[in-house]
């Protein structure tokens, strides 16, 4: 794994929520060069609507995000996108009646337009099925095959940093291998990748760093592997 | 496209041109009309409700407007309707913008989109109704002068041309649309306007494009309506009945699709004249459109060119 260097994203003091309700209370977080970096949490810990806020999806109440030295915060997601974070939501959010390679193209819309061609390629080459069904609509897809559409999407716009949100939700033992393993591979060619998974033990082995998102705020953070071993973690995640 | 479709397509083509000849009276002739132009501001529908998946339940708000604009340039202020009519287009696409702007920024989807188009329609309506230079109620007659040059023609057969041709050029804009990247992020958005947002796409600048194209088309079709009667009123400008047949053509044919609104239309044309023909009663006509809808809707959610897609589908084919 590439050893962590200047700053990609920096968030400080965000609060976040839908209407009056508040569901991030004041969020730090940062991303280095080279890092793999997951955030845990709990069903409705508000995992998610941090990843809407940091993509411009919704825009955040207050609070300051720094993208590679830039402000973003509250800026739409066409300028987000633009400037290299792509977020893959939750959920396999393909678009059924769009071939794979209509759902692929779409992902090289805003960026990477230029090498579209030799993204498909690449792309093609890391999800071999993908390539094979690229003409097939991609809601006749398994939702495996749709996971790895949706994260090939997101990987056509080249991004600078890449948030995957749940990608191994519904994926069977072996996808869920295969899944980290490209995150790992990913990362190792550079890619900078915030990772929100329920597979705790697996998210802590691939990442560098950690952090524990509680009621609205980072309740816990540090190196992966210190997370590993820490007993109020382990209790309130692993059941140990 | 596929030899046996463009074979299919030119065989239509040609039977559509030859129409005209064959039709044994001027009230076929003007049936064979009303049907290609519903089928013309079905299609107008469709690149909106189908295509980007806003549904509007007032759709008749442009083809009111475009109406209004090219019959007062005319009536009023003596424009030739010929150079009337891309105004009527302009002012459809601009109420299109316009109304597209307001409600996609206010966040509208779903059914409160369809319902506040509605509102828009019904308030455009009233202000026809009681506004000096629409003449209100009592609308406004175009002075009968039946010359070419003034778009208007003795033989129906000529409107028949005029709407082939609207026809042909919205399936032309629908062919387009499935293939450009446009309407690519025209789809995205239909089938999930989230996601077509994290991707970077514009969801608010193509939804409130794709209403001005709508709407221009909608408008280009009311000059055409009003130059074939020589009268507009408010209700027929804006009244609710052709926002549900743009929608019943678009929807019985198969939304988001090239060829739906054209066969919705035959389709819908067909019925309409059966019933008329096989019975005096009032109203009767509704209730058969009324079922046929349910029968449409709960059998066939892809509209009846599904039918031909999922035999395609059988067939091994994958060009719909
Ligand atoms: N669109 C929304 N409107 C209103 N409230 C929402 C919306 N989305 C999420 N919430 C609320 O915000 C809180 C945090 O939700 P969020 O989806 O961010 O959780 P999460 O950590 O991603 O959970 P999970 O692990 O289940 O995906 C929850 O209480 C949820 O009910
Ligand atoms: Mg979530």
């Amino acid at each position: 794994m590439a050893e962590p260097g200047a700053p990609i994203l920096e968030v400080r003091g965000l609060r976040a929520g839908y209407g009056a309700v508040e569901v991030l209370r004041g969020v730090d977080l940062e991303l280095r060069a080279g890092e793999v970096v997951a955030l845990l949490g709990s069903n409705g810990a508000g995992k998610s609507t941090l990843n809407n806020n940091l993509s411009g999806i919704y825009r955040p109440f207050a609070g300051s995000i720094r993208f590679l030295g830039e402000e973003i915060a509250g800026a739409p997601p066409t300028r987000i996108v633009e400037a290299g974070l792509v977020h893959v939501p939750e959920g396999r959010r393909v678009f059924p009646d769009l071939t794979v390679r209509e759902n692929l193209e779409l992902g090289s819309y805003r960026r990477g337009r230029a090498a579209r061609a030799r993204n498909l390629e690449r792309v093609a080459s890391i999800f071999p099925r993908l390539g094979e069904r690229a003409r097939q609509a991609a809601g006749t897809l398994s939702g495996g095959e749709q996971q790895m559409l949706a994260i090939g999407r997101g990987l056509m716009g080249e991004p600078r940093l890449l948030i995957l949100d749940e990608p191994s939700l519904g994926l069977s033992p072996l996808l869920v291998e295969e899944m980290f393993a490209l995150v790992g591979r990913l990362n190792a060619d550079g890619l900078c990748v915030l990772l929100v998974e329920q597979n705790v033990v697996q998210s802590l082995a691939i990442a560098h760093r950690a952090y524990v998102l509680e009621h609205g705020a980072i309740a816990l953070s540090g190196p992966a592997a210190e997370l590993a071993r820490d007993p109020a973690l382990r209790r309130s995640y692993l059941g140990l | 496209m596929s030899a046996r479709a463009r074979l299919l397509l030119a065989l239509g083509a040609v039977a559509a041109l030859a129409l005209p000849l064959v039709l044994p009276s001027n009230y076929a002739v003007n049936v064979a009309v009303m049907i290609l132009f519903s089928a013309f501001l079905g299609q107008a529908w469709n690149i909106a409700g189908g295509f980007a998946g806003q549904t509007s339940f007032g759709h008749v708000v442009f083809f009111g407007t475009g109406a209004y604009a090219s019959t007062i340039l005319h009536a009023t202020w003596g424009w030739n309707p010929w150079l009337a009519w891309p105004m009527a287009a302009l002012a459809g696409g601009a109420v299109g913008l316009g109304i597209g702007a307001l409600a996609f920024r206010a966040g509208l989807r779903g059914s409160y989109f369809a319902l506040v188009t509605l509102a828009f329609a019904e308030v455009f309506r009233i202000l026809a109704n009681s506004a000096e230079f629409t003449r209100g109620g009592l609308g406004i007659l175009i002075k009968a002068d039946a010359r070419a040059a003034n778009f208007q023609f003795r033989d129906p057969a000529w409107f028949y041309y005029v709407a082939l041709a609207l026809v042909a050029a919205s399936l032309a804009i629908a062919w387009w649309l499935r293939r450009s990247r446009f309407g690519a992020q025209l789809a995205a958005i239909r089938e999930n306007e989230d996601a077509a947002r994290a991707l970077g796409i514009d969801v608010l600048r193509a939804k409130t494009l794709c209403m001005g194209i709508s709407g221009a088309m909608a408008g280009a079709g009311g000059t055409f309506y009003a130059q074939k009667y020589l009268y507009i009123d408010p209700t027929i400008a804006f009244g609710v009945e052709k926002s549900v047949e743009m929608l019943l053509v678009s929807m019985i044919g198969g939304a988001g699709t090239v060829f739906g609104p054209l066969v919705g239309a035959v389709a819908l044309g067909f019925v309409g004249e059966a019933t008329r023909a096989l019975t005096s009663a009032q109203g009767l006509g509704l209730v058969v459109y009324g079922i046929i809808l349910v029968a449409i809707v709960a059998r066939l959610p892809d509209g009846l060119i599904g039918l031909f897609a999922r035999r395609a589908a059988r067939r091994g084919g994958r060009d719909a």
